[in-house]
């Protein structure tokens, strides 16, 4: 889902830069990933699911989404591991785990 | 035909912009800057110059619309001095990092405390690392003719950086000079219209000032610097074209008699022009003494200023600012580091004279001289000295 630019940051030199590094396409926010940020994921047991959205509308990140079952899922690329959806889940369908390497 | 007149240099200033064709003015009145500001919003108010002038809150205010105005493609003028300018600080370097063209002219003017609205060169010192593009003028003609060349140098898409323009508070600010006005028509062709390339435009959408982690902020900052540095040759060509239209021939380092002075002074601003009738006085006494001025002060002028000084054996810096605790006057330490990879070079003395307003005096040059040759032959125990302290 998430858009990937044609170079990223580490390969770019100081002659691929805009002048005053001035970004000149617009939405290109979303190449930026915060997934590697995390240090716990959401792990998920649909069967409690009651699809109330309530995860959705609490995540800061804005990157959870409805699966192609109607459950929400949060996208790896962009989820930071905050647990917010776990705490505010009512009926405890996501559980954060220790992110592994 | 270009016109003659005497003028308050201020007011001059207001009109030189006018006929730069300025669009965008943001300016908080501040002494002794007052008089450029005020003549421009007369100048708006009466439709004599058909631009957008913005009476803000502050100067940091003042220099964010500037960066806001110069992000549309606008053509942007602001003038300060000494408080208002620290005031800008943080706004300063936006501007350079963003490659906005913004022309400001720096009625230069002491820091408090104690409180002075007097002359000096405290507040240019202070912004030195910002990136802008910086030059000295020593007369009133001078500043006008560097308000168009600062817009051809801004606003060339080579460069594309900010440029102050150095005058000194009341001893430039506030005097009448006569000054020659060029033609309309003759501005017009030596100053296109702003082409910034990356104006705001719902049309095409950028992101100006982003957000840069570590990954890409060096590389950033090399652009700036490696720009800045490539700005010269472009200052050069701008000053060889205003010279062959205009007459008056601009150099980064000009020198007076100081080709083969066995002395040199150093000096930049107004005083110059002082130091240059201490030269004279001295030169017809039979002194081997030549003067040195420093017109562009960033991007520094290394080679220019090395081959200015290459052959003298004392060069005597007189700074208009204090660099507390540090080695000297700011500008007697850039010349130190410009000079240390050398093999042969002068020995470098350093003054610090007319803060805070005082007057240096065509005498006073000429003590400051008699005791920097004694300096130089037998040391001394100071890193440097304020000229005129009483003990």
């Amino acid at each position: 889902m998430a858009k990937r630019k044609p170079k990223s940051e580490g390969e770019m030199t100081w002659k691929d830069l805009e002048i005053g590094a001035i970004v000149t396409e617009p939405g290109n926010a979303s190449w930026y990933k915060t997934g590697d940020w995390r240090s716990q994921r959401p792990t998920y047991d649909f069967k409690k699911c009651i699809k109330c959205a309530l995860c959705q509308i609490f995540c800061p990140e804005g990157c959870i989404l409805q699966n192609d079952d109607g459950y929400f899922e949060a996208d790896m690329y962009y989820c930071k591991g905050c647990g917010i959806c776990a705490r505010e889940c009512p009926t405890g369908v996501v559980t954060m785990v220790e992110e592994e390497e | 035909m270009a016109e003659r007149v005497g003028i308050e240099v201020s007011v001059a200033i207001g009109d030189a912009a006018r006929l730069a064709n300025v669009d965008v003015i943001a300016a908080y009145p501040i002494t002794p800057q007052t008089h450029i500001v005020e003549h421009l919003a007369e100048l708006v108010a009466n439709g004599e110059l058909d631009a957008a002038y913005i009476p803000v809150e502050s100067e940091h205010s003042a220099m964010s619309a500037c960066l806001g105005s110069a992000a549309a493609g606008a053509r942007t003028f602001t003038a300060t001095a000494g408080q208002g300018l620290e005031l800008m600080h943080e706004v300063l370097y936006v501007a350079s990092s963003m490659r906005f063209p913004v022309v400001m002219t720096v009625a230069n003017r002491a820091l408090s405390s104690p409180l002075s609205v007097w002359g000096d060169h405290s507040d240019v010192m202070a912004v030195r690392d910002t990136g802008w593009i910086q030059i000295f003028t020593e007369n009133g003609q001078e500043v006008v003719d560097h308000v168009f060349c600062a817009f051809r140098i801004a606003e060339d898409n080579k460069v594309l950086l900010p440029v102050m323009i150095h005058l000194d508070g009341f001893h430039l600010s506030h005097v009448i000079e006569p000054i020659t006005f060029p033609e309309q028509s003759k501005v017009d062709k030596f100053l296109p219209p702003n082409s910034y390339p990356l104006p705001l435009h719902p049309d095409r959408p950028v992101t100006m000032g982003d957000f840069a982690p570590p990954i890409i902020y060096p590389e950033a900052k090399w652009a700036q610097e490696v720009n800045l540095r490539a700005s010269k040759e472009t200052i050069l060509k701008c000053w060889q074209e205003f010279a062959d239209i205009f007459g008056h021939r601009y150099s980064p380092v000009e020198s007076y008699h100081g080709e083969k002075a066995k002395t040199l002074l150093l000096t930049m601003g107004s005083f110059s022009e002082t130091a240059m009738t201490a030269i004279d006085k001295m030169r017809g006494k039979g002194k081997d003494v030549g003067l040195v001025r420093l017109r562009l002060w960033r991007p520094f002028p290394f080679e220019e200023f090395r081959r200015a000084v290459a052959g003298a054996e004392t060069l005597i810096v007189v700074d208009r600012a204090l660099s507390f605790g540090g080695p000297g006057g700011p500008v007697c330490s850039e010349v130190k580091a410009a000079l240390y990879g050398e093999a042969k070079k002068p020995k470098v003395v350093s003054f610090v004279a007319g803060i805070g307003g005082r007057d240096i005096s065509p005498s006073d040059f000429e003590t400051i001289v008699n005791k920097g040759i004694k300096i130089s032959e037998k040391g001394s125990p100071n890193e440097f000295e304020i000229f005129g302290v009483r003990e």
